[in-house]
């Protein structure tokens, strides 16, 4: 089962002739991922990879049935790639893309409502389930099969986990890299949420920032909802208020989106938070044997 | 990145929004001559001088080893150049700037906004900043201006009205009236208002503000509406489809070390602690720092070398953060994904052997693609650097260095 992308995943590259496009869909072919297809405006019915390269998402899923799409483009196009891919009916939508001026991610945002198509990211590292699919940009290597799922906003420390997870003898069945960006299409919640109802994931990793109040968010929804243990960490206990640290949405705006206060909530809700990122794995084998 | 007022008053003129008038001025003779003109221009013997710093708090604040206050009015030429020699070159210490304050290189000379008409003057609160958990923009607005709106949320949440902008319709008329009749206002100084707020929300939209802030929003005795000060935030994302905007940016207010970092792409913060780090990724970054202080040390910085960790980032990254005589430590933390750790190791050799000089400890925790060559590339060059592979080992030798 796994979430969001499978064996049967038809992933097109938006973006695909570029030089990040071309690096990463060929380290997904390797993967074993089901690449379809490219789009690149105005190199349609060439060929890359061995795939062939469309016009527009819309020739792309005509032709080859697409049903994911992961953006390599620029940052001042991609909010354009991803409402065109919106509306060329793919089901989900992977954004990598970093750098997306905020108020064209609030019209791309506004687009998406009520079209059947969920974005992923943007600023993500993006979607894996463990030795069937890889639509992002992680080293596939490190995500070893298993039955705990990542929902993450940061790429390296998802990485990070899923080494430790792999580590305590454990695996990973989707990992979800939610992105690090103010706004984001698929927020912890929803995230958690999709792992929570997956029957093939017994275990969940939450991983937060400081800023934004998506953790508090996810934390209550677990609290009702929530079936299997949940693992949670929060990065940023040491950052000074104000200050943006590195990720577009990782800045303390007040006294609720502190990493204290979010791991208070977490706690709170049942949720056996860690101190260190180095106890990510440890914490899981610990919680999961019970 | 920040604007000052005067910068951000010059760009909302540019968007029809009435503002305080003034003129920015490098030097006490300048600020004379701008008193003469504004005099000129608007009659009334008073004019206030305003630093031009990025922080607030500014009236209160003082000049360090002076009684001048960072905004003071005069009442001729000969009080405003005065004050103007106060402020300019001095170091302002606000509630904002900390202990260290900031150096005020410029002063804006401006018009008094307080002048006697047929009606009392009413201060307001008026901003515009994205909710995040909506996906939309927010106006945030209040009866009560010219003070701290935190403290106003706190202690009278009820005096603080909130009205989202819809992503694809815009902010519409009905908006606009309904916030200068939540505001008390009416007749000439209600339509200014809804003037106000509609050209103010398109300078928000067409500037690519991050936060755009109107405290006080002023309505003058003869009823006009006006932002008497200007807080300006522009979503760095966006400057690259305004380079006029980015062109106004003034390095001479960031931190010195952290412009450098610009220079070679790293993503740095200084902080104040004793074990420098530099990492991959950012919330590996952050969550490195947490790590440090786990462990007993405190993090100096958050450094961010991207995607990829070569000698060239390593060597900068190293130089940077050793400008800090108070780093006791370095931790490099790399997760090599699609970059190898053998290739991120031999970048952290050649740098190292390139500076020489390097005294302070450095710990070097490479994990995923090919960690294990990286460790043994370390431990066979003969530097006095420590490797690790588990982040709890990175943690116990960050712990043994600032023991």
């Amino acid at each position: 089962m796994s979430v969001l992308v499978n064996k049967s995943s038809k992933i097109l590259v938006q973006g695909f002739t570029g030089t990040e496009g071309t690096f990463h869909a060929t380290q997904m072919i390797e993967y074993g991922t089901n690449v379809v297809g490219g789009v690149t405006p105005n190199k349609g019915g060439t060929s890359h990879l061995d795939r062939p390269v469309f016009n527009t998402v819309a020739d792309a899923v005509k032709a080859t049935g697409a049903n994911v799409s992961i953006i390599f483009v620029p940052p001042a196009f991609a909010a354009d790639a991803i409402m065109e891919a919106a509306e060329a009916g793919i089901e989900l939508v992977v954004c990598i893309t970093e750098g997306i001026p905020v108020q064209d991610m609030v019209k791309a945002k506004n687009y998406l409502l009520g079209k059947k198509t969920r974005l992923i990211g943007p600023n993500c590292p993006g979607v894996i389930t463990a030795g069937e699919c890889k639509v992002g940009i992680m080293p596939g290597f490190v995500f070893k099969t298993g039955k705990i799922g990542i929902v993450s906003k940061s790429g390296t420390l998802t990485y990070e986990a899923a080494d430790q997870v792999a580590k305590a003898g454990l695996g990973i069945s989707t990992a979800i890299g939610i992105g690090g960006d103010p706004i984001i299409g698929t927020p912890t919640k929803d995230a958690v949420e999709l792992l929570m109802n997956d029957p093939e994931t017994e275990g969940i990793v939450m991983i937060g920032e400081i800023g934004g109040s998506m953790e508090a968010e996810a934390a209550k929804w677990i609290k009702e909802n929530g079936t299997k243990p949940v693992v949670g960490f929060i990065a940023g206990q040491t950052a000074p208020p104000g200050r943006r640290m590195g990720h577009a949405g990782a800045i303390i705006g007040g006294a609720d989106d502190t990493a204290a206060a979010k791991m208070k909530i977490m706690a709170d809700c049942g949720i056996h938070v860690v101190q260190s990122p180095a106890d990510i794995g440890k914490k899981m084998a610990e919680v999961i044997k019970k | 990145m920040n604007l000052h007022e005067y910068q951000a008053k010059e760009l909302l003129k540019k968007y029809n929004v009435p503002v305080q008038e003034g003129i920015a001025c490098d030097t006490p003779g300048e600020a004379e001559e701008a008193y003469k003109q504004i005099k000129t221009q608007y009659g009334g013997p008073f004019a206030v001088v305003k630093a031009q710093i990025h922080a607030g708090g500014r009236g209160k604040g003082k000049i360090r080893g002076s009684e001048q206050r960072g905004v003071a009015v005069g009442k001729n030429a000969e009080a405003i150049k005065e004050i103007a020699q106060n402020i300019l070159g001095g170091t302002l210490v606000t509630i904002q700037t900390g202990e260290a304050g900031k150096l005020v290189n410029k002063v804006l000379v401006a018009q008094d906004v307080y002048y006697e008409g047929p009606n009392p003057v009413k201060e307001f609160y008026l901003s515009i900043l994205l909710d995040r958990a909506k996906g939309q923009n927010v106006i945030m607005y209040s009866t009560e201006g010219g003070m701290d709106i935190e403290e106003v949320a706190h202690n009278t949440p009820d005096k603080i009205f909130k009205e989202w902008v819809h992503p694809g319709g815009g902010l519409q008329a009905f908006q606009a009236r309904k916030i200068a009749f939540n505001l008390g206002l009416s007749g000439e100084a209600f339509k200014n208002c809804v003037k106000f707020v509609t050209n103010l929300y398109n300078a928000y939209v067409g500037l690519d503000c991050g936060m755009l802030e109107i405290n006080p929003l002023f309505k003058t005795s003869d009823e006009k509406i006006i932002a008497v000060d200007c807080k300006m935030n522009l979503d760095d994302n966006a400057l690259t489809r305004h380079p006029d905007l980015a062109a106004m940016r003034d390095i001479s207010e960031e931190d010195p070390t952290e412009v450098e970092a610009g220079k070679f792409n790293l993503n740095f913060v200084k902080l104040d602690g004793n074990v420098g780090c530099m990492v991959n990724g950012a919330g590996l970054a952050m969550a490195t720092m947490d790590m440090i202080k786990l462990s007993g040390g405190e993090p100096a910085n958050f450094l961010d070398v991207g995607g990829t960790a070569n000698a060239q980032t390593v060597e900068a990254g190293f130089r940077i953060i050793l400008k800090d005589p108070k780093v006791k430590a370095i931790l490099i933390n790399i997760f090599g994904g699609i970059v190898r750790c053998d290739r991120v190791a031999q970048g952290v050799i050649d740098a190292y052997s390139k500076m020489g000089n390097i005294t302070v400890p450095i710990i070097v925790r490479l994990q995923g693609t090919n960690a294990e060559e990286a460790k043994k590339l370390i431990d066979e060059s003969g530097l006095k650097v420590q490797s690790a592979i588990l982040l709890s080992e990175a943690a116990a030798l960050v712990n043994k260095a600032v023991a």
